[in-house]
């Protein structure tokens, strides 16, 4: 929480070049507040509530008992963990969710890293025919829909046996997750001073040792940020897993929390549901408030998910 | 592929091996360039080929032949699509696809609109930058799953959004309350999303502009329309691109709120219940590439009508935002 308000502070000083851009404007807002600033305050309160309030309901429904969970009070009268028990113990076994999720994601982001990071750095600094070739195809396959590979997968891992293990949905999350972390790696890639890697090669480097001792420490923290939104994209994943996973055992958290709804019609353990949809967002919370620049940063690199 | 790569991913490579020039690598370490270029490549190629290509490849294969409940498959032409089309299947069919069309339309709408808001909003903060930044960024980080079971519990006949609006509509229980709830949990995860991007795209607007404006005393609408509107336009274009390819495969909102219930089929749940519950490869196999067909002559329309200047903006953009 203390880096977090770290940021943040770092955050209220924007870059130099908008605060000399915005010193008129400062200026003129010092005097009393004019209607226009209470519009943008009024706004900014709108925003943040409109965001956080469904996190805050979940929060709160997950702490009220049986008793309480239809009383839509703001606040419980007698907090209680008794969801959080039922999410843990009992027939859920959502601990199982948490630890197959992580596997998958980091197993993911591993993979697809590498394959990224190699390709990345040719399309950004590498002269060779079929450059616009590649790119074509990387933002072709960023625009399938994921069902057009449901069908035959879930039959070629039924012929395999795959059904229920992780490379199930390790192998088609890469497939997901590539084009993405590639174009946001060649742009972090193109970002970086040529003289390095010119200084580099003067030095004896050949392209392969200025790509691994200069230009890869140099991209570590482009290359950290996009394998925090090849994670999350993971961490997210549910139409692939929810054909190819079907018992508890492989369950990732988004089946695992779907299914919960589905057992039954009429008495849904919604206190459960959203105790478990905490559990689940508390991590995403925690790398949100750690990484929120990068990932913006990340985000405006990719232009898009 | 009909989609045009990336105008600034092709023009600046350009430049750059041109400041490259200057030192004019020989003959001999252009080769271990292409070389290189192949080596690291190869992976990706590999990966998208096994992944994509041979998947989708099968599908489109697959869907020419029909599904017998024992035995071989036997081939049967367009019959899959025929059937899917304007055969027995054909109500379902139509009604996933205008599902799919409204929810994709109707989103993507008020997205945009609800997105330049925020944006416009965020801006002008000065103060807790980070904070609204934080804020913004949960709704799209929370998984589509978690969003769908914690709209399914507010939007239940007793629950908050009911008690908020005074009102008790059972929204899960008809078909138009049935959709707008999907639409509204998809508006909620995603404008915020909207918003950055939009965001991004108004900040690489010099502010000269505005102050130049205001001396000649134009009003702030008018500064609006002439000055923000047009500058933010590329983000903006790639906004709604990205945003229509993504609303037109749906499937985890509507899968896990509503479950297809009250004509809620979005076409990517069609494929899956295809595959899956109803083991029809052949009958799954022409649906997917209806689909897919469907959704790349969208991405094809949009790029063509909304500028071809879109991934100028999309990649241009990444290295001026900073």
């Amino acid at each position: 929480m203390g880096n977090a308000t770290g940021s943040t502070a770092a955050a209220g000083a924007p870059a130099p070049a908008r605060r000399r851009g915005g010193t008129a404007t400062a200026r003129r807002r010092r005097a009393p507040m004019t209607w226009e600033s209470w519009v943008i305050a009024g706004g900014i309160l709108l925003l943040v509530l409109y965001c956080l309030a469904p996190f805050y309901w979940m929060f709160v429904s997950s702490l009220k008992g049986p008793g309480e969970i239809t009383d839509n009070s703001l606040w419980p009268a007698a907090p209680t963990l008794v969801n959080y028990r039922g999410v843990f113990g009992g027939e859920n076994h959502f601990g199982y969710a948490v630890r197959n999720s992580i596997i998958i994601a980091v197993a993911t982001t591993g993979l697809a890293m590498v394959i990224a990071v190699s390709c990345g750095y040719a399309l950004a600094r590498l002269r060779f025919r079929g450059r616009n070739l590649v790119l074509g195809l990387v933002l072709a396959s960023s625009m399938f829909p994921g069902v057009a590979i449901v069908t035959p997968l879930y039959q070629l891992f039924s012929d395999w046996g795959w059904i229920d293990q992780y490379q199930a949905m390790v192998v088609p999350n890469i497939s997901f997750a590539l084009p993405l972390a590639i174009f946001v790696l060649t742009t972090f890639f193109r970002e970086m001073p040529w003289e390095l890697e010119e200084a580099a090669r003067v030095d004896g480097c050949g392209p392969v040792g200025a790509f691994s001792r200069v230009i890869l420490p140099l991209a570590a923290p482009g290359v950290a940020t996009t394998a925090l939104l090849v994670f999350f994209a993971a961490w997210n994943e549910y139409l692939i897993s929810s054909v190819v996973s079907i018992t508890l055992a492989s369950n990732p958290v988004t089946v695992a929390l779907a299914k919960f709804a589905g057992d039954t019609e009429f008495q849904q353990p919604f206190g459960s549901q959203m105790a478990a949809g905490v559990v689940v967002t508390v991590p995403l919370i925690v790398l949100v408030l750690l990484f929120q620049r990068r990932i913006v940063r990340g985000l405006s690199a990719g232009g898009f998910r | 592929m009909t989609v045009p790569p990336p105008d600034a991913l092709r023009a600046r490579p350009r430049t750059a091996s041109g400041t490259r020039g200057r030192t004019g690598p020989g003959r001999g370490e252009r080769a271990v360039e292409r070389r290189l270029a192949f080596w690291l490549l190869l992976p990706t190629l590999v990966a998208l080929g096994l992944i994509v290509a041979y998947p989708v490849t099968r599908a489109v294969v697959r869907s020419v032949f029909d599904d017998p409940i024992r035995g071989d498959p036997d081939f049967v032409g367009f019959a899959n699509y025929a059937e899917a089309l304007w055969g027995f299947e054909r109500v379902e069919f139509w009604n996933a696809f205008a599902n799919t069309v409204l929810f994709t339309v109707v989103t993507v709408t008020i997205e945009t609109l609800l997105g330049l808001a925020m944006a416009l909003v965020m801006h002008r903060a000065f103060r807790g930058r980070g904070i609204v930044r934080v804020a913004v960024l949960l709704p799209w980080a929370l998984p589509t799953a978690v969003s769908a079971v914690m709209w399914g519990w507010m939007l239940q006949p007793d629950g908050v959004v009911n008690a908020l609006l005074g009102t008790d509509i059972v929204w899960g229980g008809s078909e138009w309350p049935a959709k707008w709830s999907i639409i509204f949990a998809e508006v909620w995860k995603t404008s915020p999303f909207v918003a950055l991007l939009i965001l991004a795209g108004l900040q690489t607007i010099p502010p000269h502009l505005y102050e130049a404006a205001a001396i000649d005393g134009a009003s702030a609408w008018k500064r609006f329309t002439s000055i923000t509107l047009p500058l933010v336009k590329p983000a903006l274009v790639v906004a709604v691109l990205f945003r229509t390819l993504d609303a037109l495969r749906m499937y985890d909102l509507p899968q896990i709120l509503t479950g297809g219930a009250n004509n809620t089929d979005t076409l990517s749940m069609l494929v899956v219940q295809a595959a899956t519950s109803e083991l029809r490869q052949g009958y799954g196999g022409a649906l997917s590439t209806i689909t897919f067909l469907f959704v790349f002559l969208c991405a094809f329309l949009l790029i063509r009508t909304i500028g071809a200047n879109v991934f100028a903006g999309f990649g241009g953009e990444g290295g001026a935002r900073r």
